[in-house]
């Protein structure tokens, strides 16, 4: 089960954001597409979701996801928005149990067990207003994850898709997550994530898709895709990949005079 | 099932079981305020005599069956209907709107259903024969209906763009339909004749006075099929929530979804500002409430505000009644002196949330 991007173009207004994007995104992997500000990334994630109509096709599991219905996209991906506003004053629990479909008992244990995923045990009785801005961007996640763990009669693989899915959180939680999409994708699950951390990227994902000014400039493993020159052209200034003590990868900006060796 | 749920602990932060107690406590409350209604009022009729003489299978006195039966009842079960398809409606719009401020009155509704009544009354009677007669008993509910579609529709499409509905402009907007609305309803009053103004000056104020079978037979249907439908919508508008994206994402059909609250609402606020005239704030005050006590989930939210609709419109109406007896003040000026102040509180208490 992949999801499939070809060609994909978009204009706002005048300006060409993206222009003929192709990739493909496989289950079981973690894909993370990376690139500088105004690169395209966000209006990829809203052309690959649907959100945004593009030139191209974008396929799901071999499906064309212009043809399919919001019901079956919904039991088929879960989708983390970059910024989520909520209007009225819901609890913790009652915005995670806003996706899914799943009641009662087996609903409580869904909540229960996706807010405990992203470390927020013991916050279900909350208001979603009163928390801090990364602790709402994970109970955002928790609903998603809910969404996407639904026991359903179908057994195909499920996509989560993120968009800048730790941007507002420490590291710690930055790691917690990023695991728990590692691992998700890991179990056969389909992973797409724009990411803004490139070390965070190069520890956890599978395959990389850099996008520079609206294009794949290179797309493959970290290893292969995180070269100082590929990086340097794509950012548009001097970077220099390092390889950390575990085999790791580490990126590091050459600024004059910081880095005095 | 009670025995089950109080076994297993519920999921903090789940409302659900404080929400059907309000149900609960609100039922009973509504029976009681039926039964304090029907027997309140300035003639000596007696309830307990007339349920009496009805258990022993008497006929009732005639002056018990025309002010029970042909007077008060109408008018009790018009004053449910209106309160709570009006509170119901309160809550749509808010849902649709993603802001606790949006209300019938408030936002021009149930201005474009008062500008539909008000050309059904004065141009209804230069109507040709054949569709005069086809409307009939329905022409001021069905011109109030599309009066109150439109101006929701309308709305709707200033206040949003790109799925994102600014509070600023909504309330700007529904002033300005107002404005628009009631240039155009002065223009037709000046036009009407003295049976026609009488019957206008009611749309101003808001009055249960006029309720008898007839309208409730016309108007009644509408209200009813316009709060079984609201309960149908509460998934969608718990997930619009989160915004038309997102509620996109977890498989909620976002168009039709805003479309069948505009329905609902036009309906709602249409057929009962067609039988009662501008009753304002019920659609602001109920929902607010509600939300205090249970939560903003719709699957609850819009039944009780049903519930509760219809005992604070008898309760005002009990009011109305009362303060300057034997005359009646108009309801719409005791929901407007109750509900002002309560307008103003939602605003003040929320001025850091909302975007004003």
């Amino acid at each position: 089960m992949s999801l499939i991007a070809q060609e994909i173009s978009v204009m706002l207004g005048r300006k060409q954001v993206l222009a003929g994007v192709s990739f493909a995104a496989e289950a079981g992997r973690l894909t993370a597409i990376v690139g500088p500000n105004g690169s395209g990334k966000t209006t990829l994630m809203r052309a690959l979701t649907g959100d945004l109509p593009c030139n191209g096709r974008v396929t799901l599991g071999g499906r064309e996801i212009a043809t399919m219905t919001p019901e079956i996209l919904a039991r088929r991906r879960g989708v983390l928005q970059q910024a989520t506003a909520l209007s009225f004053p819901f609890t913790v629990a009652e915005v995670v149990r806003i996706g899914i479909e799943t009641r009662g008992e087996r609903a409580d244990a869904l909540v229960s067990a996706a807010l405990a995923a992203v470390d927020l045990a013991g916050f279900s009785g909350r208001l979603y207003q009163h928390l801090s801005g990364g602790e709402q961007q994970r109970v955002q996640l928790a609903r998603v994850l809910a969404q996407v763990w639904q026991p359903l009669d179908d057994e195909g693989a499920r996509w989560l898709m993120l968009d800048e899915p730790v941007s507002s959180l420490d590291i710690a939680h930055q790691l917690t997550v990023m695991r728990l999409a590692a691992d998700y994708a890991r179990r056969g699950g389909g992973v797409i994530a724009v990411m803004h951390d490139l070390n965070l990227t190069a520890l956890l994902a599978d395959h990389v898709v850099l996008l520079a000014a609206g294009e794949v400039l290179a797309q493959g493993s970290p290893a292969e895709v995180f070269t100082d020159t590929l990086l340097s052209r794509a950012y548009g200034c001097n970077l220099q990949v390092n390889t950390a003590p575990r085999d790791g990868v580490w990126i590091l900006p050459q600024v004059a005079g910081l880095t005095a060796a | 099932m009670a025995t089950l749920s109080q076994a297993m602990p519920r999921l903090a932060g789940d409302r659900s079981q404080r929400a059907r107690r309000t149900s609960a406590v609100l039922v009973v409350l509504l029976i009681l305020i039926a039964f304090l209604s029907l027997g309140w009022g300035a003639s000596g009729t007696s309830l307990p005599r007339a349920i009496s003489d009805l258990l022993a299978g008497r006929e009732l006195a005639v002056q018990d069956r025309v002010v029970l039966l042909d007077i008060r009842l109408p008018r009790l079960l018009m004053g449910m209907l209106v309160g709570a398809s009006l509170a119901v409606s309160g809550a749509l719009l808010q849902g649709l709107f993603r802001n606790p401020l949006a209300d019938p009155g408030i936002v021009g509704v149930s201005s474009g259903a008062t500008l539909g009544a008000i050309l059904a009354i004065v141009l209804g009677a230069s109507l040709p024969g054949p569709l005069a007669g086809l409307f009939g008993w329905y022409q001021v509910p069905i011109a109030a209906f599309t009066g109150s579609w439109i101006t929701t529709m309308l709305l709707y499409r200033i206040a949003t763009r790109d799925g994102r509905t600014s509070v600023g402009t909504m309330l700007l907007a529904g002033i300005a339909l107002g404005a628009i609305f009631s240039a155009f309803a002065g223009v037709l009053i000046l036009r009407a004749n003295d049976s026609q103004l009488r019957d206008l000056t009611f749309w101003g104020l808001g009055s249960l006075a006029g309720a008898n079978w007839p309208k409730l037979a016309t108007a009644g249907p509408v209200m009813l099929a316009a709060l079984a439908a609201a309960p149908l919508l509460a998934r969608g508008l718990n997930a619009l929530a989160l915004g038309e994206a997102a509620a996109g994402h977890v498989g909620i059909r976002v168009q039709r979804v805003k479309n069948r609250a505009i329905l609902v609402v036009a309906a709602g606020t249409g057929a009962a500002v067609a039988v009662s005239g501008g009753i304002g704030f019920v659609g602001i005050v109920v929902p607010h409430l509600l939300r205090l006590a249970s939560g903003p989930d719709h699957r609850w939210l819009l039944v009780n505000s049903a519930l509760l609709g219809a005992v604070m419109l008898l309760l005002a109406d009990m009011i109305s009644r009362t303060l300057i007896t034997p005359a009646e003040l108009p309801i719409g000026i005791v929901t407007a002196m109750i509900g002002g102040p309560f307008f103003l509180w939602i605003l003040l208490r929320n001025r850091g949330v909302l975007d004003l």
